[in-house]
């Protein structure tokens, strides 16, 4: 049994909330780049030349990437050989949260309660999701996720009938209503299978894979560029503006599912999914 | 690149085009949810505002505190359509610009039309780009709801491409 202290895990997540607040993922910046590469909209040349000196300035003056700096979400790979010791795992990640808010001046963006709304002030709770993996390593994958992109998630149960023609029609009516709101170029996190809140929870571990990455499945990695050649057609375009690229990347997870179900889940990641992993 | 003062006259805003890339000067106001939400609650109760919004800019972000030795932190907009159920009750009572990012709904560009104000979206996610032309900051009111308070900036070439003009032409509409 190896142990892990709560302090080791909250500073490491202070840690990763600052930096992933800071520093764009290299695996967005290639794809942004790309992007620049063949637009041929001016006003979305301009927005991606902006966005590409925004992840410069900063890293440089150490203030956010957006002012959204997000609610955290992790997903926890918890070795069953680890022990958490000197306090309670998911009290030491919202411990962590706080610390890196507060050091790295991020915007106070979580209230306490959906109806009440008053400010946390802090930036915690975090939504923690936890799985038991075999060995004796704590992995989390940590993400901030803006509520623009956030607000633009829509989750429907299908019937069977309506098969991979009724899911690609779904993905592309919601990216059709999301338009200019998540911050387009998006990445595009499908779930697909399971039940109700399982494609949900997909939708968003989409997200958490590098982009372009194609799923392992080789029918299921056609699907995925079959369906971004058609979001791209929409020409919603950077920043709702118009122009070639509206997604940089589409990612389907599938999970078994029930006989009488297809429940499909979209989770929209803004230009700008910020994300990062802690391994311990 | 047109550049644009703020306060503006509604001639000003007039003369302002729908894709047209313009530099934006002067005071903006910010405000989102919860700033609108009080502002609209003072106009049902007959109060003051905390501004007059006659000739002004209202620039929908919520920024991130600043750090040591900064004016401001990221401050990028925020989107646009939540303010859209109170934006009208604003711009009867003069306000000529809003800034944010996303589409706005037919109310909103109505009101536009019907007493001359435009709409202009910067670039979502350049909120650390976007400090960098703000030039001063200061909390102008309701200063116990931190992020969503409204400030007043001084702002310096601030990058905005008009996306709905005072005759309701809108780069969203495809």
């Amino acid at each position: 049994m190896r142990s892990i202290s709560a302090e080791t895990i909250a500073k490491a997540v202070a840690e990763a909330v600052i930096q992933v607040n800071t520093h764009l993922p290299g695996d967005i910046q290639a794809a942004l780049e790309r992007a620049l590469s063949i637009e041929t909209n001016p006003a979305a040349r301009c927005s991606l030349q902006i966005l590409a000196e925004n992840a410069c300035i900063a890293a440089e003056d150490k203030v956010p990437l957006c002012q959204d700096t997000g609610m955290i979400i992790t997903h926890v790979e918890l070795g069953q050989d680890v022990r958490v010791c000197g306090g309670l795992l998911e009290e030491a990640i919202n411990q962590g949260v706080r610390d890196g808010s507060r050091r790295g001046h991020l915007r106070q963006s979580i209230v306490k309660d959906p109806f009440l709304r008053i400010n946390t002030g802090d930036n915690s709770p975090a939504v923690i999701h936890i799985r038991l993996v075999p060995g004796d390593c704590l992995r989390i994958m940590l993400m901030a996720k803006g509520a623009g992109s956030e607000n633009m998630g829509q989750l429907t149960m299908l019937k069977p009938a309506a098969g991979i023609e009724g899911v690609k029609q779904f993905v592309l009516k919601v990216v059709r209503e999301a338009g200019g709101n998540p911050c387009p170029p998006i990445i595009v996190g499908v779930g697909v299978g399971g039940n109700m809140e399982k494609a949900a929870l997909m939708a968003k571990e989409a997200l958490l894979r590098p982009v372009g990455e194609p799923n392992r499945r080789p029918e299921l990695a056609q699907l995925e560029t079959e369906m971004l050649t058609a979001i791209n057609g929409l020409k919603i375009g950077v920043q709702g503006l118009g122009g070639d690229t509206t997604a940089l990347a589409v990612h389907i997870e599938t999970f078994p599912t029930h006989i009488a179900s297809l429940p499909v889940a979209v989770n929209l990641g803004c230009h700008c999914t910020r994300r990062t992993t802690i391994e311990l | 690149m047109k550049t644009i003062q703020a306060p503006l006259s509604k001639e000003d805003v007039m003369g302002l085009t729908v894709g047209e890339t313009v530099l934006v000067n002067g005071t903006v106001y910010t405000a989102r949810d919860a700033a609108h939400q009080r502002m609209a609650a003072a106009i049902e109760a007959g109060d003051k505002l905390p501004f007059d919004p006659q000739g002004q800019v209202i620039y929908y972000t919520g920024p991130s505190p600043a750090p040591p030795g900064r004016v401001i932190g990221s401050a990028g907009p925020t989107t646009s359509g939540r303010m859209d159920i109170y934006a009208p009750l604003l711009i009867e009572r003069g306000l000529r610009v809003m800034i944010g990012k996303g589409e706005r709904n037919q109310a909103v560009k109505d009101a536009m039309c019907k007493h001359g104000a435009v709409y202009l979206a910067t670039v979502g996610g350049a909120g650390a780009y976007l400090a960098r032309r703000i030039i001063a900051a200061t909390v102008a009111a309701y200063p116990e709801l931190g992020p969503e308070a409204v400030y007043r900036l001084e702002v310096r070439d601030f990058p905005c491409i008009v996306a709905i003009d005072a005759r309701g032409n809108d780069i969203y509409e495809r």
